[in-house]
Parts: C-alpha cells; sequence; structure tokens
C-alpha cells in the first residue's frame, strides 16, 4: 500500500479534556448522578429534581454555557419519557456534556431550563409538542409546530399517522405481492374530502390566535417626542413575500417601532422526524436532502457521520476530502443565496440576487454531474459517497472545471460582490446597528453559525470540535463584534473566501487521491447497526451548527430516535429580541440576516 | 464621500448589462448567441459572461450522464416485429425494500407449479410519490432499474397516469446506452467480468 498522504500529527493531548473534568465535577458535588448505563450511550442521567441545580453548575461553574439541543425520547418499552440536554464549552471546545433525564410516561414533568437557557425556548415547546412532555416554569408553553386544536402527540410511539402502514419501511404490501394503490384511495373520506354535515369554517375554533394576542407586551416605552402613537398587533405573512417561505411574525407596534414580537411556524411542518423513525437508515439520506434544501451536501454529511459512529466504519481518505470540497462549495452556494435574499429584502430587486445566483448554477452544475441532482444531491453514504468524481463537467474535465472554478471564476464574484455591495451607502444605512445581539445575548439564545460569530463568539464547530480532516486544514474563523445585520453579511462574505481557501487546499489531494477507493466495504442496501446505542453527529452548516441526535436498537434497521437540531429552527428563538426597538421597516432585514429556510425551520 | 460606494456598485450593473449584448456581437457572425448549440455550450460554461438564459423549449440543457428522474426498467432490445423484449428484472424485490418513499410495486411471477419465477409479473411505480434519489439504480444487483432522463412529464391528469406500469416503465438497453454512453459501458464491462470470474470458479471446481 503506498504511504499515507495525510501525515497525522499526534494531537497535543490537552492536560485534562473539559468534558471529563466537568463530569467528574459534577459527579462529586451531585453523588446521585450516574453514568449512562446502556451500552453504547453517552451521558449523565441527571434525576429531574436535581436537573435545575446540575445545569446551573454546569452553566456559571463549569463554563459550559452553550445549551446547543434538547430534546426528548419517548421510551415506551421503559415506560419513561427521556429529555436529552447537549451543552457545551465554547471556550475550551471539544465535544459536549450530555445530560439526561427520565421521567414517567404517563406524567411527564421536567423542570424547564428556559428561564436558565432563553435558548431552550422553543426547544422544549417542540419536546412538549411532539412528545407531550411538559416543562414546569416554562414562560410560553403552547404548541409550536402543530396547530393548537390537535389530539395527541406525535412522536409518542404509540401516535399513528393518517396514512399509518406499519411501525417500520419495507412495507410488507410492496414485494412480493405488490397491489398497486394510492394512499388517497385509502383516506377516510374517499376520493376527495367530504366535510360532515353541517360543518362550517366559521365553527372551526380561534382560540390559538387569542392565545398568541393575549401574550403580546402591551406596555410602551416612554416616547421621546411628543408624537401621538398607537399601539396595534399586525401580522406579518404567513403569505410574504420577504419571510422567505410559510411564516408569520405576531408583532405589536408602537406607532412604527416593535415592541413584542411572536413568531409562529409550523406551516411546512411534515413531521420528518416520525417520517425518519419508520424510515431505515439509509433511507433517511434523501430525507435530509430535504431539510435545509439550499446546503443539501452538508445535511447529508451531518447524518451520515452520526450513524458512522453507530457503525463503527470510517470513510477512506479520498472521500473524506470530496466531502470537503462539496460542503464548502455548498457553503459558498449557501451564502450567495442568502446574500442575494438579504440584498432583495432590502428593496434591490433580483438584480444582484441573479447575479449571484449564475455563479451558484455554476457549483450546481458540479453537483449534477456529479451526484444526479443539483439541490436534492442524496451523494454521502455510510462510510465514503455514492460516486467518484464525474470525468467531466459541462464538457471540461472535471479537475480542469474545479480548478478554474476556485481559482478564477469565484475569487472575480467575490472581488465583484464587494464593489457592488459592501460599500454601498444604502446598504450600509439599512443594516448597520439593526437587529442588534450581544455576545451574552447570542450565548444565552443558543444562537450558531454567521449569528454567534457575528455577535463576537469565536465558535466554529470546524475548529473546536473538529470532524472530518478540518484540523489538517489551514482556514480562520471569521469574527466580528457589532453584532448587527451588517456584520452578519460581512461574515458570510469572509466565510465565502475562507471556503476558497480550503477548497484550494483540497484539489491537489484530490488529484493525489485519483482513482482510490470512496466507499468502505461494499455498498449494502440495508445497513444494520451491530451494537445500537446513541450518537449525535454535528457539523458546521452554512446556517450553524447542525446536529443528528440518533438512538438505534442492537441490530435495528431503523432509528429509534432520530432528531435534528435545525439551526434555521433555533435561530429564530433571538428574533424577538433582536427585532425589539427597531423600525418594522427592519423586521424583514433582520429575518433574511438569520438566513433561515422553512424546510427546515418546519420539519 | 457619500454617495460614492452607491455608484460604484452601479458601474458593476452596467458591466453586467453591456457585457449581455457585446456577447451577442461576438456571436453576430457564428449563429447567433441564441438557439445555437455552441454558443449554449459557452453560456453554461464558466466562459460565461452577461445573461445565462436558456431559451427553453427551443433550447435545452444537456443532462449529465448521472442525472436521474423517474426509474425505468431495462429490457433486451425487441427482436424485429416484436413490441417488448425480454426484462433483465429478476423481481427480486431489492428496489421495493430500498425506496425511502416506497413507491414501488412489485407483484412477483409465479410458475404453474406454484414456486416463484425470477420475472416480474406487475411492476408499479407512483412517480407522485417518487423523490428521485436513485437508490433504486444504486443498489439493482442486476442492472434492471435505471434513472431516467427524460423529465417533461407533465399531463392532464393526476390519478392513473402518474402509475406507470411494466409496459409504461420498460426501455429497451439501446436506449441507456444512447442516454448514459459511459455508465452502461462501465457496467457492461463489470458483469462481464463477473460472468468470467464465475465461469472460471466453475472451472475449478469442476476440475
Amino acid at each position: 500500500m503506498a504511504d499515507p498522504i495525510i501525515e497525522i500529527d499526534e494531537p497535543e493531548v490537552p492536560s485534562v479534556d473539559p468534558v471529563e473534568q466537568a463530569t467528574a465535577t459534577l459527579k462529586e458535588k451531585f453523588p446521585e448522578l450516574s453514568d449512562d448505563s446502556r451500552p453504547n450511550y453517552t451521558g449523565i442521567m441527571v434525576p429531574p429534581e436535581k436537573l435545575l441545580e446540575v445545569a446551573k453548575t454546569l452553566k456559571d461553574e463549569l463554563g459550559f454555557e452553550y445549551l446547543s439541543s434538547v430534546t426528548g425520547v419517548d421510551l415506551i418499552d421503559d415506560g419513561k419519557m427521556e429529555v436529552v440536554y447537549h451543552t457545551y464549552n465554547l471556550d475550551a471546545g471539544g465535544g459536549a456534556v450530555v445530560l439526561k433525564t427520565q421521567v414517567d410516561r404517563d406524567q411527564p414533568d421536567v423542570p424547564s431550563l428556559t428561564p436558565m437557557w432563553p435558548g431552550a425556548d422553543f426547544q422544549e415547546r417542540e419536546a412538549f409538542d411532539l412528545l407531550g412532555i411538559n416543562f414546569p416554569g416554562h414562560p410560553d408553553l403552547r404548541r409550536i409546530l402543530m396547530w393548537d386544536g390537535f389530539e395527541g402527540h406525535p412522536l409518542r410511539k404509540d401516535w399513528r399517522e393518517a396514512f399509518y402502514e406499519q411501525d417500520n419501511k419495507p412495507f410488507k404490501s410492496r414485494w412480493p405481492e405488490g397491489h398497486v394503490f394510492r394512499a388517497e384511495e385509502r383516506t377516510a373520506f374517499g376520493k376527495n374530502v367530504k366535510y360532515p354535515a353541517g360543518w362550517l369554517p366559521e365553527g372551526l375554533d380561534n382560540d390559538t390566535d387569542e392565545e398568541i394576542y393575549s401574550g403580546m407586551t402591551v406596555s410602551r416605552p416612554k416616547s421621546k417626542t411628543d408624537i401621538r402613537t398607537d399601539i396595534v398587533t399586525v401580522n406579518i405573512g404567513p403569505q410574504h413575500p420577504s419571510t422567505h417561505g410559510v411564516f408569520r411574525m405576531v408583532v405589536t407596534l408602537d406607532g412604527e417601532t416593535v415592541i413584542d414580537l411572536k413568531p409562529v411556524m409550523g406551516y411546512l411542518h411534515r413531521n420528518h422526524e416520525k417520517i425518519g423513525e419508520r424510515n431505515t437508515f439509509l433511507q433517511n439520506i434523501p430525507y435530509t436532502d430535504r431539510l435545509d434544501y439550499i446546503s443539501s451536501m452538508g445535511n447529508n454529511q451531518g447524518y451520515v457521520m452520526a450513524i458512522e459512529k453507530l457503525l463503527g466504519v470510517t470513510p477512506p481518505e479520498r472521500a473524506e476530502w470530496i466531502r470537503i470540497l462539496m460542503v464548502e462549495l455548498t457553503r459558498i452556494c449557501n451564502h450567495l443565496w442568502s446574500i442575494g435574499f438579504l440584498i432583495n429584502d432590502l428593496g434591490a430587486f433580483q438584480t444582484p440576487m441573479l447575479y449571484l445566483t449564475i455563479e451558484r448554477e455554476l457549483i450546481l452544475d458540479l453537483f449534477e454531474a456529479t451526484a444526479g441532482s443539483r439541490m436534492m444531491c442524496n451523494y454521502m453514504r455510510f462510510g465514503g459517497l455514492a460516486y467518484d468524481l464525474p470525468p467531466a463537467v459541462r464538457g471540461q474535465e472535471t479537475m480542469a472545471f474545479l480548478t478554474e472554478l476556485v481559482y478564477e471564476r469565484l475569487p472575480k464574484i467575490l472581488d465583484e460582490l464587494d464593489i457592488y455591495l459592501t460599500g454601498n451607502e444604502i446598504i450600509r444605512e439599512r443594516c448597520v446597528g439593526i437587529g442588534i445581539m450581544t455576545r451574552e445575548e447570542a450565548i444565552a439564545y443558543s444562537a450558531c453559525g454567521p449569528m454567534l460569530r457575528g455577535s463576537g463568539v469565536n465558535y466554529d464547530v470546524r475548529k473546536q470540535d473538529p470532524y472530518s480532516y478540518y484540523e489538517h486544514l489551514d482556514f480562520d474563523i471569521p469574527v466580528r463584534q457589532g453584532g448587527d445585520v451588517f456584520d452578519r453579511y460581512m461574515i458570510r462574505v469572509e466565510e465565502m473566501h475562507q471556503s476558497l481557501k480550503i477548497c484550494r487546499q483540497v484539489l491537489p489531494y484530490l488529484k493525489q487521491t485519483a482513482g482510490a477507493p470512496i466507499l468502505e466495504g461494499d455498498p449494502q442496501y440495508n445497513i444494520r447497526v451491530p451494537q445500537g446505542g446513541d450518537a449525535y453527529g454535528r457539523v458546521e452548516n452554512p446556517k450553524g451548527e447542525l446536529g443528528y441526535y440518533v438512538t438505534a436498537k442492537p441490530k435495528g434497521t431503523n432509528p429509534e430516535r432520530y432528531h435534528i437540531r435545525a439551526p434555521s429552527f433555533i435561530n429564530l428563538t433571538p428574533l424577538g429580541l433582536m427585532s425589539k426597538t427597531d423600525k418594522v421597516a427592519d423586521l424583514v432585514v433582520i429575518l433574511g440576516s438569520i438566513d433561515i429556510v422553512l424546510g427546515e425551520t418546519d420539519r | 464621500m457619500y454617495g460614492f460606494g452607491f455608484v460604484k456598485g452601479l458601474t458593476t450593473t452596467i458591466k453586467h448589462f453591456i457585457g449581455t449584448y457585446t456577447d451577442e456581437f461576438n456571436w453576430a457572425g457564428k449563429g447567433g448567441r441564441y438557439y445555437n448549440d455552441e454558443a449554449l455550450k459557452v453560456r453554461q460554461s464558466l466562459k460565461t459572461e452577461g445573461a445565462i438564459t436558456v431559451m427553453y423549449p427551443e433550447e435545452k440543457l444537456e443532462m449529465p450522464e448521472r442525472f436521474r428522474f423517474v426509474p425505468f426498467l431495462i429490457m433486451d432490445d425487441p427482436a424485429p416485429g416484436q413490441k417488448a423484449g425480454k426484462d433483465w428484472c429478476t423481481s427480486c424485490g431489492i428496489c421495493a425494500k430500498v425506496c425511502p418513499p416506497q413507491c414501488i410495486w412489485i407483484e412477483r411471477g409465479k410458475k404453474p407449479n406454484g414456486r416463484p419465477k425470477p420475472e416480474p409479473e406487475g411492476f408499479y411505480i407512483d412517480i407522485d410519490i417518487c423523490m428521485n434519489c436513485g437508490y433504486c439504480s444504486e443498489y439493482c444487483p442486476f442492472d434492471a432499474i435505471k434513472m431516467d432522463h427524460d423529465y417533461e412529464m407533465a399531463s392532464y391528469d393526476r390519478s392513473a397516469s402518474h402509475i406507470h406500469d411494466k409496459e409504461r416503465l420498460s426501455k429497451p438497453i439501446s436506449y441507456w446506452r444512447a442516454i448514459a454512453p459511459g455508465r452502461a459501458a462501465d457496467e457492461e464491462r463489470r458483469r462481464v467480468e463477473a460472468a468470467e470470474a464465475k465461469n472460471k470458479k466453475k472451472a475449478a471446481r469442476g476440475r
């Protein structure tokens, strides 16, 4: 065998691993704590009554101040509900301290962490909505993704959807006695929907909105001017071109100034996680494409990494390099798109966006030639990739295409973008000092990605908790201190330059490894997890930290729990905070600077 | 100076605007910028300047070999006078099992004595459900199902006509060779190699 191309330096062992240290300290202080004893599970078991104390110690004394993910797991066989918390130390980097707490399934009350960590707000509401876990102490515990009249909690294992066929795919009705049927022919309503006699839309319960409106702040700050203003509550969306999808903001205005804002989402909810728990492991990969459909390669990578941890496989070298190339190009795609739309929201309709779209199209050409699809790439597999790079892209040899793209075409457009937009007075007027979020707020609200780095936190999963081959690459993490819309824009521009820098470093490795295998083992259509266990795969997606929490039973063919820590969803938590005291006209700009994709927000 | 950045930005817009027309002049003597295969190739490459519009449906993008849109079944080229050739599908059911949205229904053929026979009796794909992931073709051990390049499938009826049966799905191998020559040749080579290895093994065992 040839010599390995990268020399893996012995990593400098830090004197003490912050996670281990924190775990030891916690256990010393709270003797009630124990390790998760199930084989291949990680985390600390916390009794629910001690949760608040433990979390407080972890946050204030041990420096694990960032609550990344909160989710529930329905352990129906044990009659328990489990809540899983992933917390990180932003300064020290490294892995997560995972807290788990189990409560009775029939009366699942877990104390809310929202007063301590506002970032838990939406995530606890989601767990309440989908799993029926109560969080006493939560200031606003309402359903978030399902509508309010909804019966039941769909992620519970005993809840069955309308077209329920079988617990796990593949369905037995497909083979060998496959008699075709259409799902809609099997509905209770028949060919088309038939409403019950006497049913009137006006009769629908409209309490939902009352609940939102009654929760809005109406106290007005003291006016500085003599102008008399009214307090009104307005709905922006769900059908609004600037909400980037079907998304609604309930806003209370004092004149033109926002004094309170509540996001309402779930219009695109399809219970991705339930679908994922019915699917086999492999079948989930194309579904992850459809989360953040602008950056499907990154979604693939996060999911594949989580399952690779469960399977215990590592992809071959060439596969890792191609993954990095694809993911970094995806980042450029995503940032071009989000900047284009931000400028669109500012009122420069279409022109700048279309210029940026041209470059995005060229990258998508590469994706299409490689993976077969422009957006729904479905490219990565457990232990490697589906295909090697193609011989040619748009009639040009692939390596020549990549070299020209990375060295000439994209740098040119990034420079042009700088000349075109960055110095523009209108953009500066509209972006500088708007939608401010301070460093402390960004951490407390679990903001991630450009939102976090725009507020002065130097945190990027690629650097602080490196995965794939990122630790062998030379790149910088742009950080800016202002925490406003303009800083988030600048972070995105600088990140594109850094991504290009990474791509340039990857290209020689691609040349060296040409012809090397891209998949560990043979392609398998029925993947079984030998040991079971839980795994959390997280990547720095263009929009922020994307995490997949997957648990599986031994020899399982499908996930027992499949949760996505969606950056678009969690980044909306501080939207109300950022918009307060700004004008209503700036709302769409602030929303644009978060860069949400509703496919991921609503899942 | 206030307004300078604004003016600088506008020059970029003007450059793009003019770029489209200069490119049109460049192509004037060579068959025009639009409705010209040569020009389309340049317009879709990294050398593109100005507007990159494709004048669909008169102009169409070339599909890369790996492009995937709705599966089809491979059969032998029909003999002269015949409508259909022999199916490559053995109704092993791997495609139906791996399909993420479960849009494939296969009815396995039966011999008169009731034992299964390696041919599908019925094969249905609901293309409304199909998510074009390409798993069926990726994991088919017999190269019998492939992803098509024909993306123009609009129809007036969305019920029966969107469930493709075996007749509608089957296309001759020559069609696959035409749309994806490189991949078809690769697969051919791999099949020949596998057959040779099998024969060698057989011969070794026979001896």
